[in-house]
């Protein structure tokens, strides 16, 4: 626990360094840039004095960041449209909403391709090109034929992270959906099982081990496929418009703590995946200690 | 009245014994599996009659086809020519009807089902009672000394116990015919010991067939009825010997000179085989 909790801070002592030097040479740049195109003349030591309160630095240091931070989520009521945890709620929705339906359409996918050899050889080769689209073309398209037929608001975007979420778990299933072990299959022989019971009785669990892992996957992918979505269609509210309006007014600790949130986001929805498949198995009585 | 019945068949089983038919036949049985140096001869003009009520055990060193003649009889290999019937049907019929149980080399438990849900697993998808499921996993987890492991999971349990749910498990479906693939294999000698007399004790009350893979030849004989000789490449039969030992064995019974006598010539049909190779 305690090397854990050393090798954790040594790595983010670390990276918080490299990110101080990083602003430090860029925003510097921009400082001396600046100052010599106004003929003055500069000095390393003012340089470096400044470089950390520069207006809309190209790269904000770690405090500045932290501090926007603070006056976006403490400061700020949740209702406030400048809360950044109100826009974290909104992009939380269509992101639970897509890793659900991502996730069921992934099973659903991979049953089918389980279960049907036909499926595998039209299913697959269409299954593996959706992902080689970029989402950044699709979403807007989504975005703007789903608004023809007034579908608008949550559902455009939970389809986009739907789009991202099923891929990983259509992958991982066929592959666990056949994990199943021999011996297992055999013993099922004997019983003369029928396919449904091959399937809830054995095929099922086996791919459990697998889902998990995929889900992991999965719901990273729904909140990335939920910010994406928000880009490009102009959207009122949630962490890819926050990123947007950040960069249109070069805003940049607003992006970075956009940033920052989405990624503790991203973080703590794959831990509560984690969470939910240690009950689980600690349930069936497979997880021995821990 | 069922009661009493059982009674009976404890105390004097050989009075109770049903007529006799014929459970398993096998006729110029050969499976051959094709690979890539040549085509393997697993099994090879294989003539073989197991009567119910019969204990018997194939013994041979390994690769001499005696598992895979057990799955032939399971429908779990397919023969390449020749006829099989299981009691009176093919194969396949009889395991589709569950005709029989079948006990691995490994205890084969679902490793996300206690040890009460994995012997329920057969029953379930044969679609009986819950009354009934309850019945049976009671007695058969009695008969192999697990009722208080009912609700362990199976990496709970020693190895030898694993051993002894699957084979409640087989029981449980109460089959007539019960295929066992070395089941013991893996058990320390006085686990196994113990085991072989349980083994006994089940069969002469049920009177079910066994069929019975072993490579010991001490277990064959403290087991069987018949005991069928096997020899490798091409898999065979050598010899079929008919036990004059009584059914109902006991471990004291290894100490006597029938013991050593029977024993004695399987190893010698064994033995003339190898002189041969």
């Amino acid at each position: 626990m305690k090397q854990k909790l050393f090798s954790f801070v040594s790595l983010f002592t670390i990276v918080i360094a490299i990110w101080y030097l990083a602003a430090l040479i860029m925003n510097g740049n921009q400082l001396i840039n600046n100052l010599e195109r106004k003929g003055q003349t500069w000095t390393y030591q003012q340089v470096i004095s400044q470089a950390y309160e520069v207006k809309r630095p190209m790269l904000p240091a770690p405090h500045q960041v932290g501090q926007e931070l603070i006056k976006s989520i403490i400061d700020k009521p949740v209702t406030s449209k400048r809360s950044l945890i109100f826009h974290a709620q909104i992009t939380l929705n269509s992101t639970l909403l897509g890793f659900v339906f991502g996730s069921l359409l992934g099973i659903l996918i991979a049953v089918g391709i389980v279960n049907n050899k036909t499926l595998e050889s039209s299913l697959m080769p269409w299954v593996i090109a959706s992902q080689t689209i970029p989402i950044l073309a699709i979403a807007p398209m989504v975005v703007v034929v789903l608004g023809a037929i007034n579908i608008t608001g949550v559902i455009p975007k939970a389809i986009i992270s739907m789009y991202l979420s099923f891929f990983p778990v259509t992958i991982a299933m066929v592959k666990g959906l056949r994990s199943s072990d021999k011996l297992h299959e055999e013993l099922m022989h004997t019983y003369s099982a029928s396919a449904k019971d091959i399937f809830w009785k054995l095929r099922w669990y086996s791919a459990q081990p697998y889902l998990f892992a995929s889900l992991k996957v999965a719901i990273a992918a729904a909140l990335v496929g939920a910010i994406v979505a928000e880009l490009p269609t102009g959207a009122q509210g949630g962490l890819g418009a926050r990123l947007l309006s950040g960069s249109y007014y070069g805003q940049t600790e607003q992006i970075w703590a956009a940033l920052i949130v989405a990624a503790t986001l991203g973080s703590i929805l794959v831990w509560l995946v984690g969470l939910a498949e240690k009950v689980l198995l600690r349930r069936r009585g497979e997880l021995t200690h821990a | 009245m069922l009661a009493v019945a059982e009674q009976t068949t404890l105390t004097e089983p050989s009075l109770t014994v049903k007529p006799k038919r014929e459970m398993i036949s096998v006729q110029d049985l050969s499976l051959v599996f094709p690979s890539k140096d040549g085509d393997v001869h697993a099994l090879s003009n294989i003539n073989l009659s197991i009567k119910s009520g019969d204990f018997v055990s194939f013994i041979g060193p390994s690769g001499c086809g005696k598992t895979t003649l057990l799955r032939v009889i399971a429908d779990l290999e397919r023969p390449t020519s020749g006829s099989l019937k299981v009691n009176g049907t093919d194969a396949e019929d009889a395991r589709l009807n569950r005709l029989y149980g079948y006990v691995f080399q490994a205890p084969a438990l679902l490793p996300w089902r206690n040890i009460k849900q994995n012997c329920a697993l057969p029953m379930e998808i044969s679609k009986q009672s819950d009354a009934h499921k309850n019945k049976q996993i009671d007695k058969y987890l009695q008969m192999v000394g697990l009722q208080d492991f009912h609700n362990k999971f199976p990496w709970q349990l020693s190895g030898g116990m694993q051993q002894r749910a699957s084979i409640a498990r087989a029981l449980c479906l109460n089959p007539d015919l019960l295929l066992m693939d070395e089941p013991f294999g893996a058990l320390d000698e006085i686990t196994r010991d113990h085991m072989n007399i349980e083994l006994l004790r089940i069969w002469s009350e049920t009177q079910k067939t066994v069929v019975f893979v072993t490579h010991s030849i001490d277990e064959a004989v403290l087991l069987s009825t018949h005991i069928v000789v096997m020899s490798p490449r091409p898999g065979r039969i050598l010899k079929v010997i008919e036990s004059p030992l009584p059914r109902l064995k006991t471990l004291a019974l290894r100490d006597r000179p029938e013991f050593h006598a029977l024993a004695s010539e399987i190893r010698s049909a064994l033995a003339h085989e190898h002189a041969i190779d």
